[in-house]
């Protein structure tokens, strides 16, 4: 398709070809949300007719009904109401007039991969310009139509305005003669100005909610296709383990199983994992036969490892030299042998599961030498290489249909639930849903790796910080690097520190080094990846720093904030949220008796600048509950949808908590110890704060998103919060570690 | 497999199936009524919660030969329209970020405000067990206040009012 895509400003060359294909004179599909389609994917289908479709994401029908696009996977971060809602502002089309369509994996769409929070900053500039190019031909045709100046026109309402006349066309009788004009040249386009805005920045609610509260089928585990069997997939649970025999004949001959069968799998991790499929005519037939495998595995070399291992072996290595530099600044020896008091402390964390609702699952049927895809996915390109590589089915005879996701937080940019599906689809006469376990997905996440920091400060007479040195140790497993040559330690996504973590570049003397210890735990980035951790380790130990110099910790980060010495950290930004959250709260910690406290941190990630206060009781046997957090937020300069903005800062705060309060993954004989929620808690509602205030300081910067960087702040600001209410440094997750009691 | 005569939504529906089969199984895979999502198993996290007989129930723990003539409602049951106060609330609050806990969490909320039509606080947290792995528990609480006609206190929710939908998926639900 010669569709303008996304991973450049749109081109007028693009534009031009689509529209003369668009006004040709073919009888070209007009699409009509499908409102119940027995897959469950939102299939559009053609009606014939004319329609005015002046880009891969807009479709204007004679009705007047304005079709758009998604292009973005949805997995609870609002994208599917957010970027439609920039083309609808645009377009100047009303709210009730738009309907909105969840597209397949399309080149024509760019890049479709939901991570890092980038949806927003890298579609929001050409998002408009697509809307605007498209309200500018609508205004022509209108002008046209009734002999006037196009600058006598407007738009508003879905309809095109000439006031001097009081004419009206709506877009729907503009359709035929849209469809005809040559794209405007971008120079003629002109954006709409920001205090013109009628939708961005306004509480939108999300367009599937009518789906969600009566229960339709919309999410990727909801797919059902005629004739489909259902697949569980069971692998070693030592990671890299291989298959060496299972009891595939015997599970052959119970109730409802069509077929069992070992698939050899590779190394990969985040691939296809060695296991035995068992295909069946209903998940429970396919769960209970499971029940029956018996599987010999080769545990492999890693059957051995253990959480309390990997501790004292961090706590060695602390102690050595070595390891790699991340940034190193000044001295900082020479600088804590000249610093008037030195404060060491020793932070760690857990893995961790992403645990996102919906259990992994993906439909996948392999008819005509063509494998089709139905994922909730966050990354829906991600699985074809691996069904190239391995399936030997060429990328063009690949599809896949984006389904709705019960929850990402990253877990889902790996693709190794959709590469599972397709090769047991391969070896299977029909489509066929493979559906994880819940314990399918606590054992094998792409996990977020834990860690071990080992800090060092120094004050100088006066209480100021004169010299930062951490070690950190954290996980790696062997592998060929980006730059290619012989296989090393690698870390993952958030499994490595980076040189510009605050409060690197604030101070004359600063060392950061890393060590790596070997596994073959798969790891993958976790909401905020490194940033979620990084944040309660750095803003903990300023909050310990500053206690140690007798400062306030609002006025001791005013003060780091303001020494800048190098680097891209906009310190100014941060200090904005900074100040906004201290004056929402009513910043003064000395107002709160002994058991209450009031904690306050800021971090910078995703390109947001987020800034928290968490107030807090603790009881005296050591019972945390959280009576308040105000966060104060930099995302830049426009808000697109104030409702799920703030739905995601309260939900990350929540999130952060319960991340903070109680989730740990224990590693023994090299497999996951937990199995289920049983084992694995997380946060309910009686935990829940009941007050989460959102704020937001518009600035001139770049719009960005806010799935992940409202949590990394959460945890330290909750932590302060907890020492200064108790005396009490939590210093390591779950909180179950600290003794919270007190006297 | 053994036959079964369900009354599930008003409607009496026959299924074929194992007697150990969960009521959450037999809801998805034997009669496509798919609102009702398997979470865990194991009856911890409430996104298969259903009515028995009015009383909330996880679907996911209940094998279809203990349920014999009870009166079974899922989220599909709820209303014939979208219309129960809950299902409307959820919609003008925004609850759900990725959705897919919310069908539980409104089975959970109508059970509680039938016994309690206005719950205090404590006893919102109390009765309302199911997880929300996204965490809009702010939303749930004051989406289940919002139906139940108990006003809203405190932070952004106060600002919140009805706000546009898309009016073509609202008639899609019809």
């Amino acid at each position: 398709m010669n569709t303008p895509t996304l991973s450049r400003p749109v081109d007028r060359r693009d534009f031009l070809k689509f529209s003369a294909f668009a006004g040709g004179g073919l009888v070209l599909g007009f699409y009509l949300k499908s409102s119940g389609s027995a897959t469950g994917a939102e299939v559009v289908k053609p009606v014939a007719g004319a329609e005015f479709k002046p880009n891969a994401f807009i479709r204007i029908a004679p009705n007047g009904v304005v079709t758009i696009v998604s292009k973005q996977p949805e997995i609870g971060q609002g994208i599917k109401t957010s970027l439609p809602m920039i083309i609808a502002e645009e377009l100047e089309v009303s709210w009730k007039d738009v309907v909105i369509v969840q597209g397949d994996l399309d080149a024509a769409y760019g890049s479709q991969s939901a991570g890092g929070s980038r949806s927003t900053p890298t579609n929001y500039d050409e998002f408009h310009k697509l809307g605007a190019t498209a309200r500018t031909m609508l205004v022509q045709a209108a002008a046209q139509t009734w002999g006037v100046p196009s600058a006598e026109c407007n738009a508003s309402g879905t309809a095109i305005h000439h006031a001097a006349s009081k004419r009206t066309l709506g877009y729907g009788e503009l359709v035929a003669k849209a469809s005809t004009l040559p794209v405007p040249a971008p120079a003629d386009v002109k954006l709409k100005d920001p205090k013109d805005f009628k939708l961005l920045g306004t509480r939108i609610t999300g367009v599937d909610n009518p789906k969600i509260v009566t229960g339709q089928s919309l999410f990727g585990i909801d797919t059902k296709l005629p004739g489909m069997l259902y697949a569980v997939y069971e692998k070693c649970p030592v990671f890299g383990g291989t298959v060496v025999s299972a009891n595939t004949d015997q599970i052959k001959t119970l109730p409802g199983v069509k077929d069992a069968f070992i698939i050899e799998g590779t190394a990969n991790t985040a691939g296809l994992m060695p296991g035995v499929a068992i295909i069946a005519d209903s998940t429970w037939a396919a769960f209970s036969a499971r029940k029956q495998l018996k599987v010999v595995w080769d545990e492999g070399k890693f059957a051995n490892d253990s959480w309390d291992a990997f501790t004292s072996k961090a706590k060695a290595l602390s102690s050595q030299a070595g390891g790699s530099t991340v940034l190193k600044d000044g001295d900082v020896d020479a600088a804590f042998a000249g610093a008037a008091k030195v404060i060491t402390a020793d932070y760690s964390y857990p893995f961790i599961s992403h645990l996102s609702i919906e259990p992994q699952n993906c439909t996948a049927h392999y008819h005509d030498g063509k494998m089709e895809i139905w994922a909730p996915t966050q990354n829906p390109a991600a699985g074809n290489p691996m069904i190239t590589q391995l399936l030997d089915i060429p990328a063009a005879n690949i599809t896949v249909h984006m389904m709705r996701a019960g929850g990402g937080f990253g877990r889902r940019l790996s693709a190794d639930f959709i590469i599972e599906a397709a090769a047991i689809a391969k070896r299977v006469p029909a489509p066929v849903k493979l559906t994880w376990s819940r314990e399918d997905d606590l054992h094998h996440d792409q996990f977020r790796a834990g860690g071990f920091h080992f800090l060092k400060g120094g004050l100088d007479a006066n209480g100021k910080l004169v010299a930062w040195k951490n070690h950190f140790v954290t996980f790696g497993s062997m592998g060929v690097g980006r730059g290619g040559g012989a296989p090393s330690l690698q870390t993952k996504s958030g499994g490595s520190l980076d040189a510009d973590q605050f409060p690197a570049r604030f101070l004359t003397n600063y060392l950061a080094e890393q060590s790596v210890m070997e596994c073959n735990i798969p790891m993958g980035p976790w909401r905020a990846p490194g940033n979620n951790v990084f944040s309660f380790v750095m803003q903990g130990f300023i909050d310990e720093l500053a206690h140690a110099a007798g400062r306030d910790p609002l006025e001791f980060r005013l003060d780091l904030l303001s020494q800048k010495k190098s680097g891209n950290y906009n310190a100014d930004r941060m200090t904005g949220v900074v100040k906004l959250a201290a004056e929402k709260a009513g910043w003064n910690p000395k107002r709160f008796p002994k058991g209450q406290g009031q904690g306050i941190s800021f971090h910078f990630s995703h390109a947001g600048y987020i800034a928290m206060v968490a107030e807090v009781t603790v009881s005296k046997d050591g019972q945390l509950k959280v009576d308040r957090v105000v966060a104060a937020c930099d995302i830049g300069a426009q808000i697109v949808n104030r409702s799920g903005a703030e739905n995601q800062v309260q939900g990350s705060v929540i999130d952060g908590l319960g991340t903070m309060m109680f989730q740990e993954l224990n590693i023994e004989r090299g497999r996951i110890v937990q199995n289920n929620l049983n084992d694995y808690p997380m946060i309910r509602i009686n935990d829940a704060p009941p007050r989460v205030e959102v704020h937001f300081l518009s600035t001139n910067y770049p719009t960005t998103g806010l799935g992940e960087p409202a949590i990394p702040p959460v945890a330290p600001a909750i932590g302060n919060a907890i020492f200064a209410a108790t005396g009490k440094r939590v210093r390591q997750f779950p909180l179950s570690r600290t003794d919270l009691r007190w006297s | 497999m053994s036959k079964y005569t369900l009354q599930i939504n008003g409607q009496s529906r026959n299924v074929d199936v194992a007697p150990d089969t969960p009521l959450l199984w037999v809801l998805r895979d034997s009669l496509e009524l798919v609102g009702t999502k398997f979470g865990c198993g194991v009856g911890q996290c409430g996104a298969c919660t259903v009515h028995l007989n009015g009383v909330a129930t996880r679907s996911c723990m209940t094998t279809v030969s203990t349920v014999g003539r009870k009166q079974v409602t899922t989220i599909e049951g709820l209303s014939t329209d979208g219309s129960h106060p809950l299902q409307k609330a959820w919609c003008e609050l925004d609850v759900a970020q990725c959705g897919y806990c919310q069908a539980g969490q409104i089975m959970a909320a109508a059970a509680l405000l039938k016994e309690n039509p206005k719950p205090a606080d404590q006893e919102i947290d109390d009765a309302m067990t199911n997880l929300c792995r996204c965490a809009t528990y702010i939303r749930i609480r004051a989406g289940i206040k919002r139906a139940a006609g108990i006003p809203i206190e405190g932070d952004a929710m106060n600002s919140m009012g009805a706000v546009p939908t898309v009016a073509s998926l609202q008639e899609a639900v019809k």
